[in-house]
């Protein structure tokens, strides 16, 4: 969707998103920081702040597919685009395989980095269904997890891509 | 965080966003937002005006021209440089490279024209391209220019894209019988380099560029010259690079002192070195 136009800049702007398959169209100044347009206008709070400098992960969303920190992107950026965040894993009130595995093999304990976890997992496994460990840890290198130690994460992610989840 | 009230525009036209970068005072081009927005946050930039280049798509364009150079829009993201067939099949060192920078969103969101025009003297590319000798153009109110990497990188934070300008493509000459490498050590693995380095060899002098040890990236120009003409062998190689580390006045911070920086400097442009003569043609 082309969202440009050759105008003046403004201070807000009205933008355009579908978000976890609902269109939504609102008036969004141009600070605000697209993880915040989410928490607190789309009350999605399954998107988690961790740091705030684009090194933990815990903000990662899909953006038109993509993987991408929502703390390092201005909401009016995202303006035209197809966003997906934690809450649209599930389908029909069941738990998504990732989030099944995450929660067979204990790979979260106070759960705050997990949004960003299974958003960076579930982009790995978008575009190489059959991750190798190596791969695994490299795709999940920009998310954080202060409890776990990231053992049960790796495993959990490694069964949801064989199908090995718990009905 | 809430940021300082900023105005924003997303043109669609190149010549709308030089026009709109040189209407409005303290507008800056806003590429992948991957270090614009930490320094927004941090209130060490606070622009009045963004123009987003989102929507310029002639700028994300890599191709490969006539003559056999590689051509990459500054839009280009790290992640379309570590797929693009034409990276691959002219200078794969830029695909290896954009490959250990941050993680994953972090390589969806940075542009390689972010990368160079931030010039963190810690970045990746700025080494990479002055050893690959890039040029950089640049187009403004007043048409369009190209200059040398060399005259391209000023100091820390400062390239020759001046307020008003926008890098539109970075051009890597044809490789030739080039082997190019790329060596670091960073913090944690694809972390922040605390020193790197980039070699190019083809036959002639090897180019070597060495990257954290000041503000601009620093050719080694010494080892270049001890290394020109003659075998690339490992004793050579070593014996070309002392000395190398003394010339240079890199900075102490928390994670190396000056004087392991220059003892890194000297390690990392012989591995460099190395491995790019093992892989030239
Ligand atoms: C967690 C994290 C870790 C990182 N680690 C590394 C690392 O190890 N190595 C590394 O190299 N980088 C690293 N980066 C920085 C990253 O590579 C940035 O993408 C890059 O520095 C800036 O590119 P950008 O496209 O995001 O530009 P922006 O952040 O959008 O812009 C940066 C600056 O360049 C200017 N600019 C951008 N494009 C143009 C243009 N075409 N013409 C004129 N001016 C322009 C902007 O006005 C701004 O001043 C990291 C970033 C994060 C968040
Ligand atoms: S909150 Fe976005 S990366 Fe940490
Ligand atoms: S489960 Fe607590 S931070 Fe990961």
């Amino acid at each position: 969707m082309e969202a440009g136009t050759n105008g003046a800049p403004t201070s807000s702007r009205v933008v355009h998103v579908e978000v976890n398959g609902e269109r939504h169209e609102r008036e969004v100044d141009a600070r605000r920081l697209l993880v915040h347009f989410l928490r607190d206008e789309l009350d999605l709070t399954g998107t988690h702040v961790g740091c705030d400098t684009g090194n933990c992960g815990a903000c990662t969303v899909h953006l038109d597919g993509e993987a991408v920190k929502s703390c390092m992107l201005l909401a009016v950026q995202a303006d035209g685009t197809t966003i997906t965040t934690v809450e649209g894993l599930e389908e029909d009130g069941r738990l998504h395989p990732l989030q099944q595995a995450f929660s067979d093999h204990h790979a979260l304990q106070c759960g705050y980095c997990t949004p960003g976890m299974l958003m960076s997992a579930k982009y790995l496994l978008d575009n190489n269904p059959e991750p190798t460990e190596a791969e695994i840890r490299k795709a999940l290198q920009g998310n954080i997890c202060r409890c776990t130690g990231y053992v049960n994460i790796i495993e959990a992610v490694a069964a949801a891509a064989k199908g090995e989840v718990s009905a | 965080m809430l940021l300082r009230e900023v105005a924003y525009a997303r043109p669609r036209t190149l010549e709308a966003a030089v026009r709109l970068l040189g209407e409005h005072e303290d507008a800056r081009a806003l590429a992948g937002g991957q270090s614009l927005t930490n320094a927004m946050k941090q209130r060490v930039g606070s622009p009045a005006v963004l123009v987003d280049l989102a929507e310029l798509a002639e700028l994300r364009r890599i191709d490969r021209a006539a003559d056999g150079s590689l051509e990459l829009g500054a839009m280009a993201t790290y992640a379309q440089i570590v797929l693009s067939p034409e990276v691959s099949s002219t200078h794969p060192i830029l695909a290896e490279v954009a490959h250990q920078i941050a993680d994953v969103q972090v390589r969806n969101r940075g542009t390689i024209g972010g990368n160079v025009c931030w010039n963190d003297p810690t970045n990746h590319f700025p080494p990479l391209l002055a050893a690959l000798e890039a040029r950089m153009t640049i187009t403004g109110p007043n048409g369009e220019r190209e200059v040398g990497y060399d005259e391209f990188f000023v100091g820390v934070f400062m390239t020759a894209a001046g307020p008003g300008e926008l890098l539109t493509k970075i051009t890597v000459p044809a490789p030739g019988a080039c082997g190019s490498a790329f060596a670091s050590v960073p913090i944690g693995k694809d972390g922040t380099c605390i020193v790197n380095a980039a070699a190019c060899v083809d036959g002639g002098a090897p180019r070597i560029a060495i990257g954290c040890v000041a503000g601009v990236p620093e050719r080694a120009t010494g080892m270049e010259q001890a290394l020109a003409g003659g075998d690339l062998s490992p004793e050579r190689v070593r014996e070309a690079a002392r000395g190398l580390g003394q010339a240079l006045d890199p900075p102490s911070d928390v994670h190396a002192s000056a004087e392991y920086r220059r003892h890194l400097a000297e390690v990392l442009a012989v591995r460099a070195t190395l491995q790019a003569a093992g892989r030239a043609a």
